[in-house]
């Protein structure tokens, strides 16, 4: 049986499904303030709900927002000593220059930039020192706890990477979190190395996190193989999680959308998930979220690692609606939130919000309807006004004019309409309401390769081949069963104003988790 | 006029060369923070009107050349343009008296803010395309007979080249191929001029006014103005079109990135179709199958929520657009400019008409 659990903003979800994922018990719990507690509760109570034996749950998955609070509040981070390799180019920006100020004096430790790294084609830009890195990690105080090291196109090659790496191994002791870049971002120096840093900022947080999910579950007498969420909706081992926690950052959206596959059995669509608060609707393309192209921003950081493409739209179950003059209607962008059982009218409030609207078209039966008396022409406005909001974010994430299905998940989902412009169906499936739960508890095991390979003496297929290998490579480190491991997405992009030999080829394969003895 | 460029005017000139950069011309982000650091070792940069120049002092643009892919990934060291600037002055045996950016549009606006405060040398208020173009002799410069060569190249490792050609299509040829032998990228220092030539041959006042539209736009957000009429009065810009993007098509040409952009029509414009034709930057915009604006003016298509510009790499379905028109300036528009720069250069069966004459 599979343990899943999310971690959200206002809520903890957690689902059981068992051997043929048939969900057995669901819970939905406000969060605590240790994070912990909530997880406990939400976890004993499904553990009781679906009556089984807590010796029978195999494995665990939690997804968390832990680690993205962590960088968006400041909270919990460590100082990081960075190593740049690719001097003397890259002199003229130095690290984390266009860091929020907070965030760089909570991060940034000694910072070098040394030789090393190569040009697009593979060709050293200096000779790797490795008496200037060893002088500079000695240089570092004590007082370092973690380690990034980023080297120029280090996607092509990362051979100094590993160098610089196995030099901060000898000087500062066995133990210390080192990141490299290579393996967490893409492309793109700046951004990688941005991600690079805060994924080692970040490693005390993924301890506390990984350290007390493992202690809760031993306390309710569940002895599973543990997994942590990851961005691209597969599941990474405990052990990996705590070298890259920075793949954690947008894992709530991914498993909402997976899970949405999962609970509607389909493999293409628009997903959209409505909250207390916003709205987040994503592709769901081949089974997995579309990824976004473009650098994503974390706590006022640039960084380009694997996220899930998301249009963000003000709108969920608390937003408040006011009536204005000729518009007709206003809804949003402000929320009640998570006071909605205070302030919403149909839980006795003052504050018209969108599930009062609900609850007055009669889709909803929340608190007591009777407390929710508006004219019905506010009503009848709010809702046009709403399906017109779902219509445009619906079709600002399509690729084309084509109408699409959309599946509707998250709390707040009875406020989307059943019929909409764009969209060939609604698909509300059952369990709607912990998508996101479910999303970890049914994820695969994933790795992915994204290189820039010069094919001047090679093959275009030996090159794929190696990417393919590589891919199933860190999928296997991160506890795929080989055998199931299929590719799941192949992207080639020759580069352009570059000799014809050059192509960025990115693969991703998935597969089952590995079973553990016997079961 | 401004005087001094600091790190406030840095920001707004790096907005404002987005919206030159008609779509392309490179992201000026990774410009602006190497000019943010040098500016902070060294200072602003003093900002010098072509009508200070003094006769016969040398006006030296520099510029990067190469790959965005290599660009974001190999950042230069700063040194490199020293290197070429001096090597320069010394085939000329002359000193610089002011730098200059040779295209406003796009990542080489703040490049040249570099060089100019590590040297300590002022910043000639102009460029030699008042937007951005992918070649070499698609410049003012070169309109007015000027060559571009001697012409130097540095990469960050310390190689210098100093190059002497027939003419600027050559230059054009030698320094790419030389380009993709330093990895992809390289640093220029090209069309060096006395001020007398640059007095006739440079597009006066586009680092102003560069800036004027990244502030317009920045002041118009805390004042509450409406950021487009102000980015319209900047630029004497007008609206070509509101609409959605339904459509792009992607195809690479020639080692160009060249492709075609839907956009139906909404409010006024229901019912009407505006087609994009670009190649790196917007190049033609046609309604209804009628052109409307034709390179060399400007292109430039924003976002209808943000107003921030949409690059030709970034334009894709579903998003809401306003297209905006600007007047190239008016050096395009002899018919000398037309021929390297017109739309029959790039392939189109029109002649060019200015944007202006269109009826709305």
């Amino acid at each position: 049986m599979r343990l899943g659990i999310d971690v959200g903003g206002t809520n903890t979800d957690a689902v059981i499904l068992d051997e043929g994922n048939r969900l057995l018990a669901k819970c939905k719990t406000p969060d605590t303030d240790d994070v912990i507690t909530g997880i406990e509760q939400a976890v004993s109570a499904v553990v009781q709900d679906a009556d089984v034996d807590p010796k029978d749950i195999t494995h665990a998955m939690l997804g968390t927002t832990q680690v993205t609070n962590a960088i968006i509040e400041r909270r919990g981070l460590t100082r990081v000593g960075i190593l740049r390799l690719g001097a003397p180019a890259t002199k003229a920006i130095r690290p984390l220059a266009a860091w929020p100020e907070d965030l760089r004096d909570a991060v940034e430790g000694p910072a070098s930039i040394l030789p090393g790294g190569v040009e697009y084609d593979g060709r050293p830009i200096s000779a790797f020192d490795e008496t200037a890195v060893r002088d500079a990690v000695r240089e570092m105080e004590d007082g370092i706890e973690a380690f990034a090291v980023s080297s120029v196109f280090s996607p092509v090659r990362d051979d100094d990477e590993r160098r610089a790496a196995q030099i901060i191994r000898e000087e500062a002791g066995e133990g210390k979190p080192i990141s490299i870049s290579s393996e967490i971002g893409s492309i793109g120096l700046l951004e990688r190395e941005n991600a690079t840093v805060l994924n080692a900022a970040v490693t005390p947080v993924a301890r506390r996190v990984v350290g007390a999910f493992e202690g809760a579950l031993e306390r309710l007498g569940i002895s599973a193989r543990l997994f942590l969420s990851q961005n691209d909706g597969t599941l990474m081992s405990l052990e990996y999680a705590l070298r890259y926690p920075i793949l954690t950052v947008a894992c709530g959206p991914t498993n909402s959308i997976r899970g949405a596959a999962f609970l509607s059995g389909m493999s293409d669509a628009i997903v959209v998930d409505v909250g207390g608060t916003s709205t987040d609707v994503g592709v769901l393309a081949g089974g997995f979220p579309r990824e976004s192209a473009v650098a994503v921003e974390i706590g006022g950081v640039q960084t380009n690692f694997r996220m899930p493409d998301l249009f963000s739209l003000g709108l969920g179950g608390g937003s408040i609606v006011r009536a204005d003059g000729a518009a007709g209607v206003r809804i949003g962008p402000d929320s009640v939130g998570y006071a909605l059982t205070e302030e919403a009218l149909c839980f006795g409030g003052n504050t018209l919000t969108m599930t009062d609207i609900a609850v007055a078209r009669g889709v909803a039966e929340i608190g007591e309807p009777d407390r929710v008396s508006v004219a019905r022409e506010l009503v009848d406005a709010a809702q046009e006004r709403s399906r017109a909001m779902f219509e445009e974010a619906v079709d600002r994430v399509k690729t084309s004019a084509e109408e699409v299905p959309v599946i509707a998940v998250g709390g707040g989902s009875i406020l989307f309409p059943d019929e909409l412009t764009g969209v060939s169906r609604v698909h509300k499936p059952e369990h709607f309401e912990v998508a996101n739960a479910v999303g970890a508890a049914i994820a695969q095991v994933s790795g992915t390769v994204d290189r820039v390979f010069s094919l001047a003496e090679r093959s275009r297929e030996d090159a794929l081949e190696e990417a393919r290998k590589t891919a199933f490579e860190d999928a296997r480190r991160a506890g795929a069963d080989e055998d199931s491991l299929e590719v799941v997405e192949i992207e080639e992009v020759p580069l352009a104003y570059l000799p014809g030999n050059a192509v960025r080829i990115k693969v991703k394969a998935a597969g089952r988790l590995k079973s553990y003895q016997g079961g | 006029m401004r005087e001094y460029i600091d790190q406030e005017s840095l920001e707004d000139l790096a907005t404002g060369a987005t919206v030159l950069g008609a779509g392309g011309g490179g992201d000026p982000y990774l410009g602006k923070l190497m000019a943010r650091q040098a500016i902070e070792l060294h200072g602003p940069v003093r900002l010098m009107q072509v009508a200070e120049l003094p006769g016969e002092g040398l006006v030296l643009p520099v510029a990067m050349m190469g790959a965005p892919t290599v660009l974001v990934e190999k950042i230069p060291n700063g040194s490199e343009l020293e290197s070429v600037v001096r090597a320069i002055e010394t085939r000329l045996g002359q000193q610089a008296v002011a730098l200059m950016s040779a295209e406003a549009g796009g990542i080489n606006s703040t490049i040249p803010i570099v060089a100019a405060t590590e040297l300590g040398l002022s910043l000639l208020d102009a460029d030699g395309m008042g937007r951005a173009f992918p070649e070499i002799p698609m410049c003012s410069m070169s309109v007015r007979g000027i060559s571009a060569t001697p012409m130097a190249l540095a990469d960050e490792k310390g190689n210098l080249m100093l190059l002497e050609t027939v003419d600027n299509a050559w230059t054009e040829r030698l320094s790419r191929a030389a380009t993709v032998e330093m990895g992809g990228s390289s640093i220029i220092a090209l069309y060096p001029m006395t001020a007398r030539q640059a007095t006739s041959a440079v597009i006066s006042g586009t680092m102003s006014r560069a800036i004027e539209i990244g502030e317009r736009r920045r002041t118009a957000r805390q004042q509450t103005l409406d950021p487009l009429g102000e980015l319209l009065e900047a630029t004497s810009g007008k609206i070509l079109f509101r609409g959605k993007v339904v459509d792009v098509l992607r195809r690479t040409v020639g080692g160009f990135a060249r492709g075609t952009a839907r956009i139906e029509g909404l409010g006024e414009d229901t019912g009407a179709t505006l087609q994009i034709e670009f190649q790196n930057e917007n190049l033609v915009a046609l309604r209804d199958g009628k052109p409307v604006a034709t390179v060399p003016d400007l292109i430039s298509v924003l976002d209808a929520d943000t107003r921030a510009p949409v690059t030709t790499e970034g334009i894709s379905y579903g998003q809401r657009v306003e297209v905006v028109g600007m007047p190239c300036a008016p050096i395009w528009r002899e018919p000398g400019a037309l021929e390297v720069a017109g739309p029959g250069y790039f392939g189109y069966p029109f002649e060019y008409f200015p944007l202006e004459e269109v009826e709305a």
